[in-house]
């Protein structure tokens, strides 16, 4: 029985002149036909399930089209085709410290990052002391948010959030976030959450992390799917091995002859 | 629909907690500024149009008052309902919640305002020699419809706004209009027949009409007249839900 599961999901995205315009810029760039909207495919077809318990590393470069696949599980976007099936509920960290909001204080911000993420406040009044005391911001409680340093701020972000029990867990470049110390707590916290049986989806630049930690891996190049497997190390090392050669592997020849040119690009250097 | 409301309910309440602590935070004044003010300009009014309209009308500082009650209502709701959604757009692209709760929590907040003006609406009734009978109960349900109607208009406004950026003066001007129109200062009674029934095209001179006719005139409006209203509350309401429901995941797209 599977947790998650994306069939053949594609989502169209469209940019363009749409963005930021007023009524009156539309009207005159319609007359002068200089409105453009461009439409292109962020995924393609992704299909993939994942069991009760399983940690998924999406892997990919820049505009492979992950943050929009993590919008579509989380169901803040609607695939254009294909269907996603969650079962469950689903926490997900998206870009963590936005959101909060500048003018109203930690105290303030931990409720409504609270309230958003689906917690009671019963819930919240019990866990707050924990929360703050994870996050080592004992003294700036009532402090205005905006006071807070980029990394409190991820670490108060990542304390709300990690308290909930959910059955799928989205982190996107949530764990590169605090300093040395509190990157170890987090990631000790993580581990836990993983054990209690939770499903993850951790979207990372660190290939170290995801080779870590992620029991399964989807690679991802410009929306489209190119492996997705629990073969971590293989699917790890082809990727490194592409970022340096630059070469998209078309089968799973291709992936082991990238794996293994890593590994011998490896062995040569050390 | 119940199930979902009680899960939301927790966020709602914080979201309308902080667009109370965000707006009165650093003003000396505070909530007492959001009276003081439509009080103000309806001493403006008072002084400036009771040589031109004054005479003539009973009662013509409680007639003042129940166009500008209504009036500043409708015009803070919107104004402050349009900006509702793209306000919170680093939430919504981030998080899956409902979209309208943001914008019902801002009219909450100009609905308080709204209950706090009508408190001293009616002191000022007081004042005015007017006499209250059992027909002012009547009054909830302009009221009523007026809430409806705002959320409907904010619906509109705030989704039209994520897609043209310029809506919000269009808006202002388009106010300034309705305000001329909506018999605010003056009576309607010199008009023809054929002009005096265009009014009723104007929702929110229904609304001001509805409040005078009970609270000065002591009659309760024809049912056609209730009829219109309810129109008026359900033809806004709808087209606002169907934007939002036609464009909740795209409005991402714009932001």
């Amino acid at each position: 029985m599977s947790v998650l599961q994306l069939e053949n999901v594609s989502i169209r995205y469209m940019t363009g002149d749409f963005k930021d315009i007023g009524l009156k810029e539309y009207v005159m760039r319609r007359l002068k036909h200089n409105y453009h909207v461009t439409e292109f495919w962020a995924d393609r077809d992704v299909t993939f399930s994942l069991e009760k318990g399983d940690m998924l590393g999406i892997i990919g470069t820049n505009g492979a089209g992950k943050s929009t696949l993590l919008k579509a599980i989380s169901g803040i976007m609607e695939p254009t085709k294909g269907w996603v099936k969650r079962e469950g509920n689903i926490a997900a960290l998206l870009e963590l410290a936005s959101g909060f909001d500048g003018d109203l204080t930690v105290r303030e911000n931990t409720y409504l990052r609270g309230a958003m993420l689906g917690y009671t406040r019963k819930f919240m009044d019990e866990m707050y002391d924990q929360i703050i005391d994870f996050a080592e911001l004992q003294d700036f409680q009532d402090r205005p948010f905006k006071q807070l340093s980029s990394g409190m701020k991820s670490r108060l972000a990542f304390s709300i959030a990690s308290l909930v029990q959910p059955d799928i867990l989205i982190l996107d470049e949530v764990l590169s976030v605090g300093d040395g110390a509190f990157r170890k707590k987090s990631e000790a916290k993580m581990r836990e959450i993983i054990n209690g049986g939770a499903t993850t989806i951790l979207v990372s630049h660190s290939i170290d992390q995801v080779r870590d930690m992620c029991s399964k891996v989807l690679w991802l190049d410009k929306g489209r799917q190119i492996a997705f497997g629990d073969e971590v190390q293989l699917y790890c090392d082809a990727y490194e091995e592409f970022l340096m050669a630059k070469r998209l592997p078309k089968n799973r020849e291709d992936i082991e002859n990238l794996a293994k040119a890593f590994e011998d690009r490896q062995a040569s250097e050390n | 629909m119940i199930k979902k409301m009680r899960k939301f309910q927790f966020l709602f309440e914080e979201l309308v907690k902080r667009d109370f602590k965000k707006k009165y935070k650093r003003t000396v004044l505070g909530m007492a500024w959001s009276i003081l003010s439509p009080l103000l300009t309806l001493l403006v009014m008072r002084l400036v149009f009771t040589q031109f309209f004054g005479r003539d009308t009973p009662h013509y500082t409680t007639y003042l008052f129940c166009g500008n009650l209504v009036f500043s209502y409708f015009s803070d709701s919107t104004n402050q309902g349009m900006t509702s959604l793209i306000g919170n757009s680093a939430i919504f692209t981030k998080v899956n919640v409902p979209k309208y709760l943001f914008l019902f929590s801002k009219n909450v907040q100009t609905l308080i305002n709204f209950g706090l003006t009508l408190c001293v609406f009616f002191v000022f009734c007081i004042i005015d020699d007017i006499t209250f009978t059992w027909k002012l109960v009547c009054l909830l349900y302009p009221i009523a419809c007026l809430v409806l109607f705002n959320i409907g208009v904010g619906l509109i406004l705030s989704a039209l706004f994520v897609f043209f950026r310029d809506i919000q003066y269009l808006w202002s001007v388009f106010t300034q209009l309705l305000m001329y129109m909506s018999a605010i200062f003056y009576t309607i009674d010199r008009y023809s027949y054929n002009v005096q029934c265009l009014f009723l095209l104007n929702p929110v001179y229904l609304f001001i009409r509805y409040f005078r006719k009970i609270v000065i005139e002591a009659t309760i409006p024809t049912i056609w007249f209730h009829l219109l209203m309810a129109a008026d509350v359900i033809i806004v309401l709808g087209i606002g839900c169907w934007m939002y429901k036609k464009y909740n995941h795209r409005f991402l797209y714009y932001v």
